[in-house]
């Protein structure tokens, strides 16, 4: 047996970290062991969200790596630093004199943030913006003080500036240049921008030059200019620009550029063969990549040219870049400061709406050299594609920035050739998606976790929609979304058939949309449509035929035909007196009692004949229905919050006491779970419902969309700091659209995830109001929760629909099937066979 | 006399008033459940085996009633299985079917005939 080869990785980045999953994957590394030296203590992390770590995000949120990557042949080893290459004896020594050997060596140092050389920089209140470490120590520091400073207004500075200001401090961004963002931006665009961001409460000093920090008396900052007034804050961060971290490739005397970097040939070899440079430490002719695509790039072709193969080869990357600096949108492609000899430009501005859109063309106006957007990224993507794909623009060219009233023309998909790349970050070409299709996949999901396209910044998901739709179609398929094979119509558009016309029964809907007698699939749809629109009781006698057994007999059928009962213990609340109802209620009937995952108390083995009588002790009590059996509002968790906990920092037993009683009744295209904490903590797990809020020292932070279940789904966070009135404003509305627009059985992960635009839209839609739909969304809301009556209470007060409540119509006796055996001191339904037994012995 | 006996097999088992349209409800005879359905638009009166074969549950008659690949079929309210209203032929699988009785209305008796 042969000895495996060793490649060792220097750095645990994302760059590091994708050459590894690359690595691995391949075939040819079967016969290699890797090890992995990361400095810091934590395992690969998205550096590109980093700033949502103050939006209450952990490393665990954004670690790397898909679940469960294991592999026998990585050693990773975290906290560890390499001190010295000694390439002679192919070894590396380790930060705890440990030396390595390695056959292969990758160096993935990344970059580390340039300070500039101010006097007193190196102030214990001075930070720079890189790792998680780094944020940690500027919320320490920031959180007993006021203001916070920023020096660098690039594209890091400005995501610093949102950092600090998420972090509730008054926020100063100093920029050495005449504007903002001075790589990617023009003047007026910088202009454009800075507005914006003034508007938000930061302020922006451009023009400015730093010229010493001193410590003011009471262990302040002040920051000295060289022209205006000082300035005093508690915390400063730099973000001055990045310098390769290229300290072991000087250190082994690699080739380095004149200004730093580590040279690398086509292959991502440096001048040493056996040793590879990628990412932000590699120099690729006289260019540094500072960002994350061209990382991954030179990590897929360090790891093939490992594993023997010639392609692909690193050419150089896009620069390219389409982001949202607290919250304004800004793109920048090419050359955007038109420097091409001859160049053309095209601008647009709207002072209004705070929108600056330029293209810059080839002398012609055929080809599209370069843009810049600020305000409206809405056309990024199909600029985009004529510059990377040299498409020729239209001969208006102007015609793709200009409002036109209507959607602006969009690129067609089939105008794109399969080259053309559709998600940057995971390098997904039109091509690769076509070729999944042909391979079988027939849905955008499928398509997704086939290429796994649109799973990094999630920037390309409404083009990527685009050419699956469009390619589906082109291959004659198609997509049938019929409810069932009564009505050719989805969930959404039976919803609207209802409302506009004003259609009150099953019946009418079958006659005037349908065709047969409808099923147990659209039958349950049209019952729960029909409850939303016209707030009828489920029921009523037009209605009763329509329903699932659960919401006829309103109560969990289980696997013997005896029900669970589960009357709403809101918030998980609940007083001894009514704990010993309940305990009563189980000891007369005979019930199974079992604590559920949503604070409340299931009952279990009652016959349908014993249901009333069981609710009318409950209803008699105070009790309410849990709504158990019904797609609709389930339960609102909650931790014990500021009440009794050393922690919390909000009632939050209160706040899910007042969610669970406004909610509940609402049905919904599936279940609804909610859950509130009273502080980051989240005792309550609010970030895996539906609905999960968690309290804030201001406020409540809002998440959304999350869900337990057979696939998991972590919430995103939608809002933050909301006060109540604006957090339920914000429920209300986002619960409605989702009634509205979801499809049948679809909760709202899954909702969320199919819309076009994702998060984004819907935040656009419930948070700024983008289709004006915000006021009919709270009224239909106010309208449905203004109706709501116990369903148990309005059965009990009539005979007609008791009458329902009959084992059988023509005897008074129970069903004699129903044997029941002691386990644990309590009941549990007899298997065949203990029946059999039981049956044959009485 | 013939037809005698042939009236007497016919047993009530529950009123009209007892069913519930487009809906089922049990009735038991002896040790035997049987489901009823009632579907209004044409008088009909359908009863079959109130046991579900995949679950040995008597539940049956507290299925959704409707038309699958045209026929009148009850779904069962724990697995989903459907049945057929007229023959108990389960449509998922070939080898399970319910029992199946005659059924019919008189004067706003449901009669069922036993063999």
């Amino acid at each position: 047996m042969t000895t495996a080869k060793h490649l060792v990785i220097i750095g645990n980045g994302m760059v590091g970290h994708h050459c590894v999953e690359n690595f691995l994957t391949e075939s040819e590394s079967a016969s290699w062991r890797v090890t992995v030296v990361g400095e810091e203590g934590y395992a690969a992390y998205d550096r590109v969200h980093l700033s949502e770590y103050f939006q209450g995000k952990t490393h665990q949120d954004l670690a790397l790596g898909k679940a469960g990557f294991e592999d026998a042949r990585l050693t990773t080893l975290l906290g560890t630093r390499v001190t010295e290459i000694n390439r002679e004896e192919h070894q590396v020594v380790l930060s705890n004199g440990e030396r390595l050997h390695y056959d292969k060596l990758i160096l993935a140092t990344g970059s580390y943030p340039f300070v500039p050389p101010i006097p007193g920089h190196d102030n214990k209140r001075c930070f720079v913006y890189r790792t998680l470490d780094d944020l940690d120590a500027i919320a320490s520091a920031a959180s007993a003080g006021r203001t916070g400073v920023v020096i660098g207004g690039g594209l890091l500075g400005l995501e610093a500036a949102n950092a600090l200001r998420s972090l509730g401090l008054e926020t100063h961004v100093i920029e050495f240049a005449p504007r903002l963002m001075p790589v990617q931006l023009d003047d007026e665009a910088g202009a454009i921008l800075r507005q914006k961001i003034s508007d938000l409460g930061v302020q922006v000093h451009v023009n400015t030059a730093t010229s010493r920090i001193e410590t003011s008396g009471d262990d302040r900052l002040t920051l000295h200019f060289a022209e205006g007034e000082p300035l005093t804050t508690d915390v400063l961060v730099f973000s001055a620009g990045i310098r390769p971290q290229d300290a072991l490739g000087r250190q082994s005397g690699l080739e380095l550029g004149e200004r730093g970097g580590i040279r690398i040939n086509n292959h991502c070899q440096t001048s040493d063969p056996d040793i590879y440079a990628i990412g932000e430490v590699a120099l690729w002719q006289e260019t540094i990549f500072g960002l994350v695509a061209p990382g991954y790039r030179m990590a897929e072709t360090a790891a093939s040219h490992l594993c023997g193969q010639s392609e692909p080869t690193f050419l150089g990357a896009d620069m390219s870049t389409k982001l949202k600096l607290l919250g304004v949108d800004v793109g920048s492609i090419g050359d955007a400061h038109a420097s091409t000899a001859g160049a053309l430009s095209f601008r647009y501005i709207n002072e209004a709406k705070g929108q600056y859109k330029k293209l810059v063309t080839s002398a012609d106006g055929k080809h599209l050299l370069g843009a810049i957007l600020v305000g409206d990224n809405s056309s990024y993507d199909t600029l985009l594609q004529y510059y990377l794909n040299d498409i020729a623009l239209p001969e208006e060219p102007d015609s793709l920035i200009l409002p036109t009233g209507n959607a602006a023309p969009q690129l067609g998909v089939d105008a794109l050739p399969d080259t053309a790349t559709i998600c940057s970050c995971l390098n997904v070409t039109k091509g690769g998606i076509v070729s999944a299709i042909e391979q079988g996949c027939c849905s955008l999901a499928e398509v997704k976790s086939s290429t796994d396209a649109s799973s990094g910044c999630g920037g390309c998901a409404a083009m990527l929609k685009n050419v699956v739709d469009t390619t589906l179609e082109a291959r004659g398929f198609e997509v049938d979304h019929s409810l069932c094979e009564h009505f050719q119509y989805t969930r959404q558009e039976l919803y609207h058939l209802v409302q506009v016309n004003q259609i009150k029964t099953f019946d009418a809907l079958i006659e005037q949309f349908g065709q047969g007698n409808g099923c147990d699939i659209c039958k349950p749809a049209v019952a729960s449509i029909l409850a939303i629109c016209w707030n009828e009781g489920v029921l009523d006698a037009q209605h009763v035929k329509l329903q699932d057994t659960n919401d006829t007999f309103l109560a969990n059928m289980q696997k013997d035909g005896t029900y669970s009962v589960v009357p709403r213990i809101a918030g998980g609340e609940i007083t001894a007196e009514k704990l010993l109802v309940i305990g009563q209620i189980a000891k007369d009937y005979n019930l199974y009692t079992k604590i559920t995952g949503g604070q409340r108390i299931d009952l279990f083995g009652a016959q349908l004949h014993q249901l009333p009588p069981i609710w009318k002790r409950l209803v008699d009590a105070g009790f309410e229905t849990g709504q158990a059996y019904g797609k609709s509002v389930r339960t609102v968790k909650s931790c014990v919050g500021s009440t009794w906990c050393r922690y919390g920092v909000q009632d939050s037993v209160g706040m899910a006491i007042l969610l669970e009683n406004r909610y509940k009744g609402l049905r919904a295209p599936h279940k609804l779970k909610f859950a509130v904490s009273g502080c980051t903590r989240e005792c309550a797990e609010a970030q895996s419902k539906d609905i999960g809020v968690i309290a804030t020292e201001k406020g409540w932070n809002l998440f959304v969309c999350g869900n337990g279940g057979m696939k998991p789904r972590h919430a995103d966070l939608f809002a933050t700091d909301l006060d109540d009135v604006t957090l339920i404003q914000t429920i209300d509305r986002l619960l409605m659209f989702y009634i509205r627009t979801a499809d049948r059985l679809q909760r709202t992960a899954r909702w969320m995830e199919n819309l076009e635009g994702g998060l984004d839209y819907l935040k656009a839609v419930i948070l700024d109001d983008s289709l004006g739909l915000a006021s009919e969304l709270e009224q239909q809301m106010e309208h449905q929760l203004e109706s709501y009556a116990c369903e148990w209470k309005t059965t009990l007060e009539d005979e007609q629909k008791l009458k329902r409540f009959r084992t059988f119509v023509n005897s008074p006796d129970a069903d004699d099937n129903i044997v029941f055996v002691q386990e644990r001191d309590q009941i549990r339904p007899a298997t065949n066979e203990e029946k059999h037994n039981l049956i044959a012995t009485a | 006399m013939t037809a005698q006996l042939k009236k007497d097999t016919w047993t009530d088992v529950c009123q009209l008033d007892d069913l519930v349209p487009e809906s089922g409800v049990a009735v038991r005879l002896g040790k035997t459940q049987i489901a009823l359905f009632y579907w209004p638009k044409t008088g009909e009166v359908f009863a079959l085996g109130n046991t579900d074969p995949f679950s040995s549950a008597n539940v049956i008659a507290r299925g959704i009633v409707g038309d699958v690949q045209g026929k009148r079929v009850v779904a069962s309210p724990l697995y989903k299985q459907h049945f057929c209203l007229e023959t108990g032929q389960c449509l998922e699988d070939d080898a399970v079917s319910l029992m199946t009785w005659p059924a019919r209305l008189e004067e706003g008796q449901v009669l069922i005939h036993q063999p």
